[in-house]
């Protein structure tokens, strides 16, 4: 079954064959992060492949991995692109790797989730918020709900971690 | 029967100096061109062919690529008068121009034609908004498309800022030194009457220029602008027939990309480009290194990918890009000058091909610029670098262009005088 919605004024969709968006989706939408683990190598694999990207293996299982991690590098938009986001500035945009697999199977390589930092109940983050994140801060997995069978993967401070004293941020600031 | 030795293309020098470019043209650099892509692209192809000195006839290839925002080949050769016997509209954007040298050479090594031409058409300002404004940015969002735009993740500047924020924190790389990669280029394109903006900017200028997605401000990117552009490549026992030097192609790589290209970063480290992987086969073709180069065209999409690479590339250290762009060496009058024509980021934004066109006529050393042009017809150069003066680097022999798809796919070419 396909899916349509809209989020933050924009139309969103996957086709009913595009089943592996479908079935990540789907478990988002239980509110439950699911990867596909490769049924030969047994890594997990992000975002979405028809295949494992290490072994070529065409067969894998959704698998439930926990939503933590710490921020990897992120971005600031100041300056929005596409029409729903240009009133939404400034927000930020988190490349978060995962504590699951880190530095898996090489030193350089893991499980880096990309998302938008947002409130604990997936709305983009005030920008008092956006200040206290940088490189290293802790982050918990939340989701957007956009629709049946559709809600977006988020990414808010883990209020209940040990934090890095002072994350590191733009030189600039 | 063993093959005679001349036709091993496993030995990487195979094809060193056999191919040239021998004609570069262009239309001026615009904002609101008022001519649709299939006449710019006309007249581009036109120059390139006039300044070679080659007519409709001797022709007989072509290759263009594009984001579905030009004119396909077909046209502009019927247009010209040129009748192909090999053409291909291939798409892309940065690192095409570099790729599709690479494929010229390749389909006049099978026989299939004798002479390409290499054309990008587009109207970046005033209808396809390169920077993603506009059309694009409103399509609405499918399929893969969820695990990026769906998060304001979209332009070139969004997708790269990843890379480019973890590079000041692994290195230290500070925003000042980066902004020297615009200060310079600017300095370049103040000597560059082709130039959509010919004003020298200060680093203030840069970092106090406002942010459009941190670490970028606007004067970190590249300038939009309508233009079309061309070369033409052929045989090197031909180019001696014809008006110009030859630039000789010495080595080519195209597309060569890092593992798992999906702008995802899950192969790190992030701010590694696929320079790193690109060199180790551009440098054993050319048969020289990063020390043998006299000028580099480094694509200046934004000030950080013209660093990154010069990194991985191997011209300085990884992580030592900061120190390397703001030292003085890439300046005209430096030891290795870059992006002489004021490049992406001054001259005009036009995935590549204008850096790999000012390297040619840098190698004719026959520099466009304001010098007076003496009785034989050629600029006598002043080498005098001050603004409106001179940009011809003294003495040139050999350049490199680094081209830039993303952090994970790039090509690069190294030419030489001929």
């Amino acid at each position: 079954m396909s899916v349509r919605a809209t989020y933050l004024d924009m139309p969103v969709s996957i086709d009913d064959l595009d089943g592996e968006n479908l079935e990540y989706f789907r478990h988002c939408a239980a509110h439950d992060f699911h990867l596909q683990q490769c049924d030969e190598c047994k890594l997990l694999r992000y975002p979405p492949t028809t295949a494992c990207p290490w072994c070529a293996c065409l067969t894998s299982t959704w698998s439930k991995v926990e939503g933590k991690g710490a921020v990897y590098s992120y971005e600031e938009v100041r300056h929005g692109i596409q029409p729903a986001f240009q009133a939404r500035v400034p927000y930020m945009v988190l490349l978060v790797e995962l504590d699951t697999q880190k530095a898996k199977p090489t030193e350089h390589e893991s499980l880096r989730v990309v998302a938008n930092l947002t409130t604990p109940d997936g709305v983009l983050a005030p920008p008092d918020m956006v200040k206290r994140v940088g490189i290293g801060t802790r982050m918990r997995m939340v989701f957007s709900d956009v629709g049946p069978g559709l809600s977006l993967p988020q990414w808010t401070i883990d209020e209940a971690a040990a934090q890095p004293e002072k994350p590191w941020r733009y030189p600039q600031e | 029967m063993p093959l005679p030795a001349d036709t091993d293309a496993t030995t990487p020098k195979y094809l060193r100096d056999k191919y040239a470019i021998v004609g570069v043209g262009e239309t001026t650099y615009t904002r609101g061109s008022g001519k649709t892509t299939r006449a710019m692209g006309t007249f581009a192809v036109r120059a390139a062919m006039l300044d070679a000195g080659l007519k409709p006839g001797d022709i007989d290839g072509m290759l263009s690529y594009s984001g579905n925002d030009s004119t396909p080949s077909p046209f502009l050769a019927g247009d010209l008068g040129i009748r192909l016997n090999f053409f291909m509209d291939v798409n892309g954007g940065g690192s095409s121009t570099e790729a599709l040298i690479g494929i010229a050479i390749g389909i006049m090594e099978a026989g299939m034609c004798k002479c390409v031409a290499i054309f990008r058409s587009m109207n970046g300002y005033s209808q396809v908004r390169i920077g993603g404004t506009g059309a694009r940015s409103a399509a609405p969002v499918n399929g893969d498309a969820l695990h990026s735009r769906t998060y304001g993740w979209q332009s070139a500047g969004q997708m790269f800022a990843p890379t480019f924020m973890r590079h000041m924190y692994e290195y230290g790389t500070k925003p000042e030194q980066v902004a020297m990669v615009k200060v310079v280029h600017s300095e370049h394109a103040s000597n560059n009457p082709k130039a959509f903006y010919k004003k020298r900017y200060t680093v203030d200028d840069v970092i106090n220029s406002r942010m459009i997605c941190k670490p970028l401000h606007l004067l970190d990117c590249c300038v939009e602008t309508d233009n079309a552009t061309c070369v033409i490549v052929t045989r090197a026992e031909h180019a001696r027939d014809l008006k110009h030097t030859p630039a000789l192609i010495r080595s080519v790589v195209g597309r060569c990309s890092k593992p798992r290209t999906d702008m995802h970063y899950q192969h790190g480290p992030i701010t590694r480009v696929a320079g790193y992987y690109a060199k180790d086969i551009l440098w054993p073709n050319a048969g020289v290194g990063p020390e043998d180069i006299d000028a580099v065209g480094a694509y200046d999409a934004f000030t950080f990918t013209s660093m990154l690479q010069l990194e991985d590339y191997g011209f300085c250290k990884k992580g030592e890009g900061g120190e390397y762009v703001s030292s003085g060496i890439t300046r005209l009058g430096g030891k290795r000058p870059q992006n002489t024509s004021g490049g992406h980021l001054c001259e005009g934004y036009t995935h590549g091909m204008n850096m790999v066109i000012e390297n040619v006529r840098q190698l004719r050393h026959d520099a466009d610029d304001s010098c007076p042009i003496g009785p034989d017809g050629k600029r006598q150069h002043t080498f005098d670098y001050r603004e409106g003066g001179c940009r011809q680097v003294r003495n040139i022999e050999v350049t490199a262009n680094l081209g830039w798809a993303n952090p994970m796919t790039g090509s690069a070419m190294v030419m030489r005088r001929g």
